[in-house]
């Protein structure tokens, strides 16, 4: 147990580490853009979000929803030995489908909002099912048919939208609003945030992660998923059905995606399916989710509300003169950074086996080849 | 000059464990040095240290009398010192001497010049009999043939003191008889030679001294000639190790696992062929029957299309009189098959999985182990415990090792424990003393026959042929993808056993002829 912890505690740590240099970055970036405005800028991205105190942080809540959907879609299939960058097709697919049954369904009732979003994870399901079929059956690279899957999603989409009157709006080129019934009900959080946008829609993230979080940790279905994504072969031998995990894999994936758009549909804040030929931004910030959270899904979850507190930090931003576009620089200098995540731990291992030579007396070595040597070992048993 | 490298008590620690305590090694010129020591001993390290990949703590080095400080291979290099590692460095769709001359090509304006090289790698073979084909592709010719390539690159680098670590482990009988001629040819012609193993046989046939460590410990430097097997196997092990493996005769039972007439069919380059060739065999409760054979003569195809991880084109297989050809590898697991496998890193663990859950792979989803799909993580840590416990398997943190940290041996004994544990009516194992030291050999020899004499019937594959002389109760041998051999290994010798691996004995019918007598 204690080595466990041992280890979120370096990973965590090079989380934090990267988080500190992208902002110092992001800091730098701004003294360029405008030195006066600088300090005020940054203490902005950093304070923005309570600006205007529960309301704020219930906007943080809202914007952090679909993320961590997204981002624990990547991350779960990203234990499983897969890399899912079809998160933003099946996003929007998804958000299609719990549009469709939100607009034209009409005589659900109070299950209304329910057989939306459920909807919408189904639509998620089948858009990761396809590359996951043709991994397992056929081998292609789940990477290039996911992207591809990526913009028949977002074309079918705007085509599907387009040309079915009951669901366009035309004057605004954009999907019609989904009926009341199909907007997902507050669950009381409303009276916590008031005014903000926030919805269940955030509960059922949260319990989406302990969901996998247990499914991956606890079950036998998460334990032959994990051991396919980590070595196939081992899995074949050990009898596990390889290809089932991947079809699985994906798809459950899939349907993380596709209940993301479906909570931001659902949520009743005015979003809408736009028409346009730009692919789903939540998919790709999904990527940057999973990583900073490490693709545990509690990190996820963290991951997931911090940069949706930045993105409402730095919404602020143009207070000051400056674009919102640097907040997206910032974060990405962040995901850049916990890529260093392993030279992180390598740097926390010598400052260790330092702190341990001073204490046992013994002579520094001080080459690189020792040093190496050292964090090489920790890194494979921690790792 | 007394000697041309001083490795002179050289200490080199990680964290929570001395490598190389206090090592001494000394090499004379133009001699055989042997390095023993068993998996972890700290051969390795020393030789790391010897590289400049490490920097030792402690100690000094000195080649041919001066000390120097070795920072990396290229100062190796410069030093003339070379290597032949255990796993060839080689690039396989590169040519012989393309090999040879990678990284200190000689160009002009730019442009590559081979003739020189060329001249100098023919004379290079020609003086010590390599007879290398130097436009061969390395993906076209024997392991023993890129061995050699190695070692031509050692010696176009005109390095003098030659490193050879565990070169016989891949080679076939023959081609190790060669390889010890090839290293006394070098030696006469003033080479010097360290050479790294935990096989006694070949250091009794060809090394002149023997340098023994021990768990990071030197324990001493020994004439070879004055030094039986018995008394260097005990220094390397600390204890007296049993070099043949103690059974009682086979009472073999009724037929277990039956394979009958079974083909792989492979396409390569157009031309199909059958890498497994009609081959029909029994094996009975209580037996150990041997799958002797060199490298690569059908053996892994055999085996994966008995357990179901590669497919068959004929044939059928049956367990226990089941008819199991088109079963999954699940039910076979399940139904009493077992099987250590060839390669421990491919398919026996998965290696980011921790011990417990490694030793389960084939079991998490048993009632025992997991209930309404979710796992039972105190009975799978218990299980473990005891396997640890009973078949000492040796780690970091216990049950919560990473096994990609573990040793090799201590991987292969959680295997091998994994398997028996599991009580097959038939044990598979392939290579289950594939680069152990002595003492690990011996002990999962001991389980294994421990195994058969409980009444499971095992099928062994091996290359080692002291392995198969010494475990097995029938010995089939395989060639081509034929069985081509049904022995007794009472009344076989050595060098018989090698005739027929090498297909220069026996006859492709032979395993057909045991299929109809019975």
């Amino acid at each position: 147990m204690n080595k466990k912890r041992k280890f979120d505690y370096t990973g965590v740590l090079s989380s934090v580490f990267a988080i500190l240099i992208g902002l110092i970055v992001g800091f730098i970036i701004l003294l360029i853009c405008n030195p006066k405005q600088s300090a005020p800028g940054f203490f902005t991205i950093l304070t923005g979000a309570f600006t205007h105190g529960a309301k704020g942080v219930g906007q943080v809540f809202y914007y952090s929803t679909p993320i961590i959907l997204t981002g624990l879609s990547v991350g779960f299939a990203f234990k499983t030995g897969l890399f899912n960058i079809g998160a933003s097709g099946q996003f929007i697919v998804g958000g299609f489908g719990a549009v469709y049954v939100g607009i034209m369904c009409e005589n659900l009732g109070s299950i209304h909002w329910l057989a939306a979003l459920l909807a919408g994870v189904l639509f998620g399901a089948i858009w990761g099912l396809v590359p996951g079929l043709l991994k397992a059956f056929f081998n292609v690279n789940e990477v290039i048919a996911s992207i591809m899957m990526n913009y028949i999603g977002m074309y079918g989409v705007n085509w599907f939208v387009k040309s079915y009157k009951p669901m366009f709006n035309n004057i605004r080129n954009e999907s019609k609003p989904v009926l009341q019934t199909a907007n997902i009900p507050k669950m009381g959080l409303d009276k916590l945030f008031p005014d903000s946008s926030i919805n269940g829609g955030f509960i059922i993230a949260v319990l989406v992660v302990i969901l996998i979080y247990l499914v991956l940790d606890k079950t036998a279905f998460g334990y032959e998923l994990k051991a396919v994504g980590y070595n196939r072969d081992a899995s074949r031998y050990a009898g596990i059905n390889e290809k089932k995990g991947i079809v699985f894999s994906m798809m459950i994936a899939g349907a993380i995606s596709g209940l993301a758009g479906a909570c931001l549909y659902l949520a009743g804040t005015g979003k809408h399916i736009e028409i346009v030929d730009t692919l789903a931004d939540e998919g790709f910030t999904g990527i940057s989710v999973a990583l900073l959270g490490l693709c545990h899904p509690i990190g996820i979850l963290f991951a997931g509300i911090f940069i949706a507190y930045l993105t409402a930090g730095g919404f602020y931003l143009q207070l000051f003169e400056f674009s919102t576009e640097i907040i997206d620089i910032i974060v990405a200098i962040i995901i850049y950074f916990s890529a260093f995540a392993l030279m992180v731990k390598m740097l926390i291992a010598k400052v260790e086996k330092n702190k341990g030579d001073k204490k046992s007396g013994l002579k520094e070595p001080g080459d690189a080849a020792a040093s190496k040597a050292v964090s090489d070992k920790k890194g494979g048993i921690k790792a | 000059m007394d000697y041309v490298i001083e490795m002179l008590h050289i200490t080199k620690e990680f964290p929570g464990i001395i490598a190389n305590d206090d090592i001494t090694l000394c090499v004379k010129p133009g001699e055989i040095h042997a390095l023993l020591g068993e998996n972890g001993a700290g051969k390795s390290t020393l030789m790391s240290v010897l590289f400049g990949l490490y920097q030792p703590e402690k100690g000094k080095i000195k080649v041919k009398g001066k000390e120097v400080s070795i920072k990396g291979p290229l100062d190796a290099n410069a030093l003339g010192i070379g290597m032949v590692h255990q796993h060839f460095k080689l690039v396989h769709n590169f040519t012989v001497l393309q090999n040879i001359v990678l990284g200190m090509e000689t160009t002009k304006g730019g442009m590559i010049q081979m003739a020189d090289a060329r001249k100098k790698v023919v004379e290079l073979s020609e003086k010590y009999n390599l007879f290398v084909d130097p436009d061969a592709f390395i993906s076209d010719i024997t392991v023993g043939m890129q061995q050699r390539v190695e070692i031509l690159k050692m010696l176009y680098r005109d390095n003098d003191i030659l490193i050879f670590d565990e070169p016989t482990a891949v080679l076939t009988p023959q081609e190790i008889d060669e390889l010890m001629q090839i290293m006394r040819d070098l030696v006469a012609e003033g080479k010097s030679i360290l050479f790294i193993t935990h096989k006694l046989n070949e250091i009794k046939a060809v090394a002149d001294r023997c340098t023994v460590l021990r768990r990071g410990k030197y324990i001493g430097t020994v004439e070879v000639k004055d030094t039986d097997k018995e008394a260097m196997s005990e220094m390397m092990v600390g204890r007296k190790v049993n070099l043949t493996v103690e059974k009682s005769e086979a009472k073999p039972g009724e037929v277990v696992l039956e394979v009958k007439d079974l083909c792989v069919k492979s396409v390569r380059e157009g031309h199909s062929q059958n890498v497994v060739d009609h081959v029909s065999f029994k094996v009975r409760k209580g037996e150990i029957v041997c799958i002797a054979g060199i490298d690569g003569n059908g053996q892994t195809e055999l085996v994966h299309a008995i357990t179901g991880l590669g497919g068959m084109s004929q044939g059928q297989i049956l367990l226990n009189g089941e008819d199991m050809t088109k079963k999954s590898i699940r039910y076979k697991n399940t139904h009493g098959m077992s099987h250590i496998p060839e390669d421990r890193h491919k398919h026996g663990l998965v290696l980011d999985y921790n011990l417990a859950y490694n030793l389960v792979l084939q079991q998490y989803f048993e009632p025992k182990f997991s209930k309404f799909g979710f796992l039972k993580k105190d009975k799978i840590n218990e299980y473990a415990d005891l396997l640890i416990e009973k078949y000492d398997i040796r780690s970091g943190q216990g049950k919560d090792t990473i096994t990609r940290s573990m040793s090799g041996g201590n991987q292969q004994k959680a295997i091998v424990a994994r398997e028996i544990m599991k009580n097959p009516d038939i044990l598979l194992a392939v290579q289950p003393t594939r680069g152990l030291d002595v003492g690990a050999i011996e002990y999962i020899h001991k389980q294994l026959v421990a195994q058969r004499d409980s009444g499971s019937a095992i099928l062994l594959v091996s290359l080692e042929l002291d392995e198969v002389m010494n475990l097995s109760d029938r010995i089939l041998v395989i060639y081509e993808g034929a069985i081509v051999a049904d022995l007794n290994p009472k009344e076989v010798t050595v060098q018989e056993l090698g005739l027929y691996m090498a297909g220069s004995k026996g006859s492709k019918s032979a395993g057909k002829e045991e299929a109809d007598h019975e």
